[in-house]
């Protein structure tokens, strides 16, 4: 299935088309071609698209209520939970949807590793992609500082002071930050007036992702290049979408699971304490998607190379399509790299699980482990795999793999009489 | 020939046009970063008056100055000759306690680790004087750091004893 020109049907059409050609691009989103053999690892591009507007939509109506004031801050989020109508429901939403955002981003990520989707001629929609992660944690960490209790404070002052680690300017910068001499009031206004920007900066970003990944078109799980106006491919629309929503709302049933019957359990209950600037809590924590970065932070026994490594971590991964010279993109072919794709995850969850343990003993031990594999994996691994590993052989086309399958014809045909009788004799 | 010169004139016209462009953007958006830097409300409450005459030998009483924690502490006799007693060998950031105290039965800090900004709890740790809780940072009796990720000794702030009974921070 080809793209074909848009072509009005009216002369109205016809008209506004050729003044502003929205009707040409709406077309070209419904009959935009994609591999039919996309499977449901493809679908979390529409599940990210929805979270990102129910978090606008949400904070923009939690913004209604809210007041960034360090003397009222805390006391307006219980305003939105016990008074606004339905207020409880737009915050439990907005905050356990960050937490289904970053779930839905990590897989969206992890896919992406897997099938090599960062790979030539994606590298844009990858480097694109990256910096959308990193303005979703920006946007994450300064929302979080917003109900300004004790979690909100105390990691607002460790994250903010991860900056005073740069020689000579440190200081200086962190003064910046903050608008003062330690985390306050001028502190959570700005962060309340980036926390309402960043997500629109997020949208125009995601418009150059899906439009960079427009250009070259959706890698498969084959991971070979489809022949485009082939049957190799399908429209989006009803295809796709259909597919995309079936795959949304199995996800929204967890989301919701959450919002219903579990409200707090991602959360942090010392968030319930109003901040207080002279007593820290025992254990400082960062919500579960920052946690693999934070134990690569303290894995570091230095400050500044703490700082640097957990920057790092992320930047790294620009570095990607190139580190990974692997002409083969899928990991299906990859004997050897998909079995190092996998201790990579269970390596980042590991991580995950001691960013929120104590710094000392075996927890200390093995994140320094981690953090070392974490950085081996992409600067030592990938480069020599891509040089020395044998892959399986490609098929020609993606539907091979299907169709090679022995006894898939006889079975096609069965089930194709089924719905057709006796036509089934057309069916080559 | 005069193709050249002319060429040249243009050059040197662009570049002077960037330049000046450069500069004039430049000017206009120091404003809008410099902004976010401390303003003078916050610049006003730069000094703090502190009674320390209900203080008792071996407590500490911790004061809010520019926002930060600010640990008072009148150390004992022997708070004071451990510290003292320290070789600077041994020390991560040598200073000799004599040069972090003006009188060495009041130790005045700033309560913020050096690490990331956690504020440490006081008679805890491996010596008996300041831990922080959140990466595991030991203080001695001086308020050096002894163990753990912090860089630097805990900072003194700018003080003075106005009177026996009273200090000012800042």
């Amino acid at each position: 299935m080809s793209e074909e020109k848009y072509v009005p049907k009216t002369k109205l059409a016809e008209w506004f088309d050729s003044r502003l050609p929205l009707l040409s691009l709406s077309h070209h989103l419904k009959s935009y071609p994609t591999p039919k053999n996309l499977n449901y690892w493809w679908t979390f591009g529409g599940i990210l698209t929805f979270c990102l507007i129910t978090q606008i939509v949400t904070g923009i109506i939690l913004a209604m209520h809210y007041v960034a004031h360090t003397d009222y801050a805390f006391a307006s989020i219980e305003h939105i939970m016990r008074d606004v109508n339905y207020g409880w429901l737009m915050r439990y939403v907005h905050s356990n949807g960050a937490s289904m955002f970053f779930l839905a981003v990590y897989i969206h990520i992890f896919r992406g590793l897997y099938f090599g989707s960062y790979k030539a001629p994606r590298e844009m929609i990858w480097i694109i992609g990256l910096v959308i992660y990193l303005l979703m944690m920006a946007t994450a960490f300064m929302g979080y500082v917003l109900p300004w209790g004790q979690m909100s404070f105390w990691g607002a002052t460790v994250i903010t002071n991860l900056f005073s680690a740069i020689p000579f300017i440190g200081e200086s910068v962190t003064n910046w930050l903050w608008g003062g001499f330690s985390v306050d009031n001028p502190t959570l206004n700005r962060f309340y007036s980036l926390h309402y920007l960043f997500p629109f900066l997020i949208f125009g970003l995601v418009i150059l992702h899906v439009w960079s990944l427009h250009i070259p078109g959706n890698n498969n799980p084959i991971g070979i290049d489809v022949k485009k106006g082939s049957n190799e491919t399908m429209p989006f629309h009803p295809y796709m979408v259909m597919k995309d929503l079936l795959a949304l709302l199995t996800f929204l049933l967890l989301f919701f699971g959450f919002v219903f019957f579990l409200p707090d359990f991602l959360g942090h209950p010392d968030n319930y304490i109003p901040a207080d600037p002279l007593i820290t809590p025992a254990h400082i924590v960062p919500e579960w998607y920052l946690l693999p970065f934070y134990a690569i932070l303290r894995a570091i026994p230095s400050k500044l190379g703490g700082v640097i490594f957990m920057f790092a971590s992320i930047f790294v991964l620009v570095g990607l399509p190139w580190l990974d010279s692997s002409k083969v993109r899928s990991a299906t072919f990859r004997p050897l790299y998909r079995k190092f794709f996998w201790v990579l995850v269970v390596t980042v969850i590991l991580l995950g699980y001691l960013g929120a343990k104590p710094p000392e003993g075996i927890y200390l031990l093995l994140a320094r482990v981690a953090t070392a594999y974490y950085f081996i994996h992409f600067l030592i691994l990938l480069p020599l795999l891509g040089r020395y590993e044998k892959t399986d052989p490609l098929p020609m086309s993606i539907s091979d793999p299907v169709l090679d399958k022995p006894g898939v014809m006889d079975k096609f045909k069965e089930m194709a009489g089924k719905y057709e009788g006796e036509n089934v004799g057309t069916f080559r | 020939m005069t193709k050249e010169i002319k060429g040249k004139r243009r050059d040197f016209l662009y570049t002077a046009t960037y330049t000046i462009g450069a500069v004039g953007l430049g000017a206009a958006i120091w404003p809008l970063v410099d902004q976010m830097n401390p303003d003078s409300s916050v610049k006003a409450l730069s000094t703090t008056e502190v009674d320390i005459s209900s203080v008792e030998r071996g407590k500490t009483i911790t004061v809010l100055w520019r926002g930060k924690p600010i640990f008072i502490r009148r150390r004992t006799k022997q708070e004071i000759d451990e510290a003292a007693a320290v070789d600077l060998k041994d020390l991560k950031d040598p200073e000799k306690d004599s040069d972090r105290t003006k009188n060495p039965e009041w130790l005045v800090m700033i309560g913020v680790c050096t690490h990331l900004g956690c504020v440490p709890l006081d008679n805890k740790g491996e010596y008996n004087a300041w831990f922080c809780p959140c990466h595991g940072s030991h203080y001695d009796t001086s308020g050096r750091i002894r163990k753990g990720p912090a860089p630097t000794n805990l900072e003194i702030p700018k003080y003075e004893f106005v009177d026996s009974n009273t200090i000012k921070i800042g």
